[in-house]
Formats: structure tokens, C-alpha cells, sequence
């Protein structure tokens, strides 16, 4: 296993990254200064509502916002190089090879009108000088690994000939087969059942341990990152305001928000009790708050809420946004 | 408060009865058994929980209990009667006590109509009252729910997942139900809002007297709202009992899987991943489903005798009713 997270490097490094849309109107700002890391072999989960730029974010690592309307500051480092400088044929050339991507919904991410086995061999053959032959042999082998039965028969039939747990193993096998070093995982499991993607959960943990593949795992499921990934980032209306290792923040979140996601999962109050909840809604991206963007909505609120929040180190590996994280005694999914 | 949205006197909430309910699809693929020889009764004034993966027939079995679905077989009882033995004006009578409430907020909601003239609109349709009357039960109705009476001049695309959902409620409290199916009500609303919904949902049960049928393909949800669950797999009952009896002695090893296939949001050593149960395969085809126990093929203690033979739909204890040759604890 290719784990090694203290390393001086990391594979990624993203440092004050904002996103923006450009409009007629002006500039609506999606993300503000997020920054993280993941290191080589790593698996780190990203959770967050709709609309705090979670997806947004993860689009961008691959350079897949619309040019013309997106506007991207900050830097973007894999293994040491911006991918924000570099010219749009290098990106292509590491785009599928050295980071790919899953997306939530597996029947609009293929093409309909290839068979499984041709997008498969496209994949490799746009990065690699192979013969028709052998990377007909290497997708037979790519769509076994992901546990497809028969691979060999299945390689010939279009998406529609598959169920949605099979077209989203035939992603995942399409994602590792250049055997990239960071695989994006946005929502891989929403669409799926849930016996269905416990399935997929447990292949991509293997998956990812046995070829040393990095994860990036956004989804809004708090027990699919806990039993995924090893890191948690958080992101509310788009900034970080929590980073830790996974079983740090389920038992002692820092940040309110995490602490209010986690006490209104229904699985943790008791049965027919009253169910927490956060009040209040995100603020619409152009109406942002100054200070901290959760002040309205936080329990915890007080003077000084008012003012700009950093991302303050609290202790090795543990950052939150909220300048209150050390004096607070946050609930999590359990008592310490 | 006004009269209108208070629950009537001669209100009592709605028992529902349902006996080998079918609901069969006729395709020119074949015939798509969605609901098949299901039979429960929900008591009135309980939320009934119905738990089901896609394709289980959840929502068909829920459309037919809302009375938008024909059946194909069986019989359904409200408060003891068939609606086939109703006259016209107990038919429209109970047209208006069986309400439905969807998945997707936004889709339920007119684009081009206010929230209040959506709110007004089965009472309008219903002719029911003057229209300053209708007016103010729409106001309540939307107070009631947690909206500001302004919130009715806007329109769906001004408002929130989670505002949307409660002008749903509202427009279905104006006629004052007796019985509510809510079809995965919370499945499209950001997990933090999910807990004030369910909140107010138990509340209108409170206050109304309201039975409800929860419709959820999410166990976390329909364990905490339910006092008894049922769990469909491919159109047919595979358990059902009271909620905490199926949730933590389920005997079905089909409800197992599903329990032990949630994620839990618990730290590594919590996690007892000994109990995990991992299914092979997916749901199979209901154009082609499987001989004997529809879920014979993804079973693990599936034996030869599942194939040859439909299981019983028996009593194990007390209210808890199990279809499977084998079942027992894990």
C-alpha cells in the first residue's frame, strides 16, 4: 500500500483556490480560499450541502469548468506542478491518466452510442501506445477487477444493456484503468441502492488499497465518507471550515456546522423523539455575510462571529474556521 | 386560529386495510407484477413505514393506497369500507381525506403559480368556501407549517428545497386529511433541514389526528418516524412488524442485508463489521422475477426449497409477520 501521508510533498496541494462565475451582471464567487491536501494513496471525503461548491471544486482540479465563465485563482499543485499554468495539452495528457474522475450519474457519463469496450479502449489508448489487441485485453481485465462477471461477453454491449450498479462499476473500472494516481469521486453511490452501494463503497476502499490510489470522495453522506475514507474536509457555503482525520471529527467535531450535520442524522436520536435540525438556509452566494458565513444559523454564535474567520490550526492535522473551536465542547455522532 | 384547519369533531384518523393487494402492469415486454398479494393494515393515527430499493414497488403500492392507482387484484378498506361500496358523495368525501404528498417539492409546485394560489388551489377546485375564506385557510395553512403568510405572493423558484416541501404540507393541510401517503418526502432536502420536516410531520399527526404512510428507501429515516415498518422487495412483503422489533430482531435475512448495508456514521472501532451481510448482484428484473421467493437469488441462506415454493406470509410473534422458509435471527 502506498501509504504515506507525511510525506514532504503531497500528491495534491490546493492552496486558496476561488472559484467564481462570470454573468452579465458581474461575478458571483462559489468557492473562497479553500485549501487542502491529499497525500499519496490517501482517501479523503468531502462533505458539504448542495451548493456549498463541493462538485465545483472537484471540477475544477481537472480543469472542466467552462472556460468562457469561470474564473479560477489559487493554485492548483499535483506532485509539485500547478495545473492552473499548465498549457491545455499538457492537462490532457494527465486528465485520465494521472487523475480521473467518477461522476454520480453513471448513464449520462457514458456514451450511449459506444460500446463499454470501445470507450474502455479509448481511454487507453489516448495515453498509451498500445495495440488494439492488448488494450482489448487490458479492458477485460479492468472490467474483472471491478467484478463485472463474464467480462469478456460484457465488453461488446452498450451502457443500456447495463444496471445502474454495473454501468457504475464499468466508471470506476474506466477511471483506474490508466492506473491513475487520484481518482475524484463526486457522489459515486447517490444514485445507487443502498445494498447496491454498500457493494460500491467496498470496491473502491479496495481498489484504491491494492493499486495505491488517492481518493477524493465528495458526497453529502456522512457514514459513506466513515466508512471510505480516513480524512474528513468540510465545506460550508463554500470555504473549508473543518479538516481532521474522520473519527476525530464523529467524535469531537471543531466546527458547528460539522457538529449540526452530524446531530441531524435521524439514525442518532432516539426513535420517534424530537430530530435536530440547523435552522435557517445557506446564504445565496452574491449575499454572503461578513465574517463567519454561519453565524446566522450557529448555536454557538457570538461577538466577534462578525469578524473574517481564518482556518486555524487547532492541533496536528486538525483545522476549523471558527475562532470559538477551542473553548466549544461540540456533540458528534458519539460521545467521546 | 380559525375553525377550518382545527380537526373537525367528527374526525377520527383513517385506518387503512390492505388484503392481497396487485397492481400488475401490462407491458409488451409482459406483465410487471409491481405490487403482488400484499396484505397490512395500518392503525389509525400510526405512521406505517413501507422500506424498499428501487423497483421494490413502493410508490405503486403507495399511489394505490392514495387511490391513484387501480388495482388488479385484492381489496382495500378505509375505516372498515371498500371504496367500491361508497356512494358519490362518500367517494369525493374520501377523495379528499386520502392525500399524497411526493419526492420532489419543486416538480409538485405550478412554476407559474404563486405559493398562494397553489396552497388555494384544491380548495378552489373542491369549490369549497367563498374565495376570502379559501384565502385564509391557505394563510393558516401555510402559518401552520412554519411560512410567513408573505412567502404566498412569491413564487416556487424564489424558495428554499426545504420551503418548498412545507407548502406542499400546507397545500394538502387545507383539506384537512385524515390520511397522508408521503412518498420519500424528505429524500430530495439537504440533510440538516430533513430533521425539522420529520419534526413537523409528527407534529400535524399530533395535532390532526393523521395517519401516515412513510414511503423512504432511507432505513434511518423510516426506523425513527415509524411505529410499524414493512420492507417490499420486488412488489411482494418480505417483513413487518413493529418498528423496533423488525429493526432490531429482523428476521427476514433480506431486512438484514438491508440494515447492515447502511452506512453508519461511527468511528472504525464502533463499527462491527463482523455483522456485515454484503448482497451479490442487484435487484432482479420484475419482468422475469425469480420462481418460489423473489429474493431466493441474492440470498445467503437460499436453498433448493425456495425456488419450488412461495414462503408462508406467517406470524412469528406478536404483529411481526415474516415471508421466508428460514427466518431467524442472524
Amino acid at each position: 500500500m502506498a501509504h504515506d501521508e507525511q510525506s514532504p510533498q503531497p500528491l495534491l496541494a490546493v492552496r486558496d483556490l476561488n472559484i467564481a462565475f462570470v454573468h452579465p451582471g458581474g461575478e458571483t464567487a462559489i468557492t473562497r480560499d479553500v485549501s487542502f491536501t491529499v497525500g499519496a494513496g490517501e482517501r479523503v471525503g468531502v462533505v458539504g450541502e448542495s451548493g456549498c461548491g463541493k462538485t465545483v471544486t472537484g471540477l475544477s482540479l481537472l480543469g472542466l469548468l467552462p472556460k468562457r465563465t469561470a474564473r479560477v485563482r489559487g493554485e492548483i499543485l499535483f506532485q509539485g506542478r500547478d495545473l492552473l499554468k499548465m498549457p491545455a495539452r499538457e492537462l490532457r495528457r494527465l486528465r485520465g491518466r494521472e487523475i480521473s474522475m467518477i461522476f454520480q450519474e453513471p448513464m449520462s457519463a457514458l456514451d450511449p452510442v459506444f460500446t463499454i469496450g470501445e470507450q474502455l479502449c479509448e481511454t487507453l489508448r489516448a495515453h498509451y501506445p498500445v495495440s488494439r489487441k492488448e488494450a482489448r485485453e487490458r479492458a477485460i481485465a479492468a472490467l474483472e477487477e471491478v467484478g463485472i462477471p463474464s467480462p469478456h461477453l460484457r465488453l461488446d454491449d452498450y451502457p443500456y444493456q447495463f444496471s445502474g450498479g454495473m454501468r457504475q462499476r464499468v466508471m470506476i473500472a474506466m477511471a483506474l484503468i490508466c492506473r491513475p494516481k487520484l481518482v475524484i469521486a463526486d457522489e459515486p453511490t447517490t444514485a445507487l441502492d443502498v445494498t447496491v452501494q454498500a457493494q460500491i463503497i467496498d470496491l473502491l476502499r479496495e481498489l484504491s488499497d491494492t493499486t495505491g490510489t488517492a481518493l477524493l470522495f465528495i458526497t453529502h453522506d456522512l457514514g459513506v465518507v466513515a466508512e471510505t475514507c480516513s480524512r474528513l474536509l468540510t465545506m460550508y457555503a463554500g470555504e473549508v471550515v473543518e479538516s481532521a482525520p474522520v473519527d476525530t471529527v464523529l467524535r469531537r467535531p471543531a466546527h458547528p456546522y460539522s457538529s449540526g450535520l452530524l446531530r441531524s442524522l435521524p439514525g442518532l436520536s432516539e426513535r420517534g423523539g424530537r430530530l435536530p435540525s440547523i435552522p435557517g438556509r445557506v446564504p445565496a452566494p452574491d449575499n454572503m455575510p461578513a465574517g463567519c458565513r454561519f453565524q446566522a444559523r450557529c448555536p454557538h454564535a457570538a461577538d466577534g462571529c462578525e469578524q473574517g474567520q481564518s482556518l486555524r490550526t487547532l492541533e496536528a492535522d486538525r483545522l476549523a474556521r471558527c475562532w470559538r473551536s477551542a473553548e466549544l465542547t461540540l456533540p458528534g455522532a458519539v460521545t467521546p | 386560529m380559525n375553525a377550518r384547519l382545527t380537526p373537525r369533531p367528527d374526525t377520527r384518523a383513517a385506518g387503512v386495510r390492505a388484503d392481497r393487494v396487485r397492481v400488475h402492469f401490462r407491458t409488451r415486454a409482459g406483465t410487471v407484477k409491481a405490487v403482488d398479494d400484499v396484505s397490512f393494515d395500518i392503525r389509525a393515527g400510526e405512521t406505517f413505514g413501507l422500506i424498499g430499493e428501487s423497483g421494490s414497488g413502493k410508490t405503486t403500492l403507495g399511489r394505490a393506497l392514495a387511490g391513484l392507482q387501480p388495482l388488479s387484484g385484492g381489496r382495500l378498506f378505509y375505516d372498515d369500507r371498500e371504496p367500491a361500496a361508497l356512494n358519490r358523495a362518500q367517494r369525493r368525501q374520501q377523495r379528499r381525506d386520502h392525500q399524497i404528498i411526493f419526492q420532489d417539492p419543486h416538480a409538485a409546485l405550478n412554476p407559474r403559480m404563486t405559493i398562494a394560489q397553489s396552497v388555494m388551489e384544491p380548495l378552489d377546485i373542491l369549490r369549497d368556501g367563498d374565495r376570502a375564506q379559501r384565502r385564509r385557510v391557505a394563510d393558516e395553512a401555510l402559518e401552520r407549517v412554519g411560512l410567513a403568510p408573505e412567502i404566498g405572493r412569491r413564487y416556487p423558484h424564489e424558495l428554499s428545497g426545504g420551503q418548498k416541501q412545507r407548502v406542499n404540507i400546507a397545500r394538502t393541510l387545507t383539506l384537512r386529511p385524515r390520511f397522508i401517503v408521503c412518498d420519500e418526502v424528505v429524500a430530495a432536502l439537504d440533510v440538516s433541514i430533513r430533521g425539522a420536516i420529520l419534526n413537523l410531520f409528527a407534529d400535524l399527526q399530533d395535532e390532526f389526528g393523521i395517519t401516515y404512510a412513510f414511503i423512504t428507501h432511507d432505513i434511518s429515516v423510516v426506523s425513527h418516524v415509524s411505529d410499524r415498518v414493512g420492507v417490499l422487495y420486488l412488489g411482494r412483503m418480505m417483513e413487518q412488524g413493529p418498528t423496533a422489533a423488525v429493526c432490531e430482531q429482523p428476521l427476514h435475512p433480506y431486512t438484514q442485508a438491508l440494515l447492515s448495508a447502511e452506512p453508519l456514521p461511527l468511528p472504525a472501532d464502533q463499527r462491527d463489521d463482523r455483522r456485515r451481510i454484503r448482497l451479490q448482484g442487484e435487484i432482479p428484473s420484475p419482468l422475469n422475477p425469480p420462481s418460489g421467493c423473489p429474493f431466493r437469488t441474492r440470498c445467503p441462506r437460499a436453498e433448493q426449497r425456495c425456488a419450488e415454493q412461495v414462503p408462508e406470509w406467517r406470524e412469528v410473534a406478536p404483529d411481526h409477520r415474516v415471508a421466508c422458509h428460514f427466518a431467524g435471527p442472524v
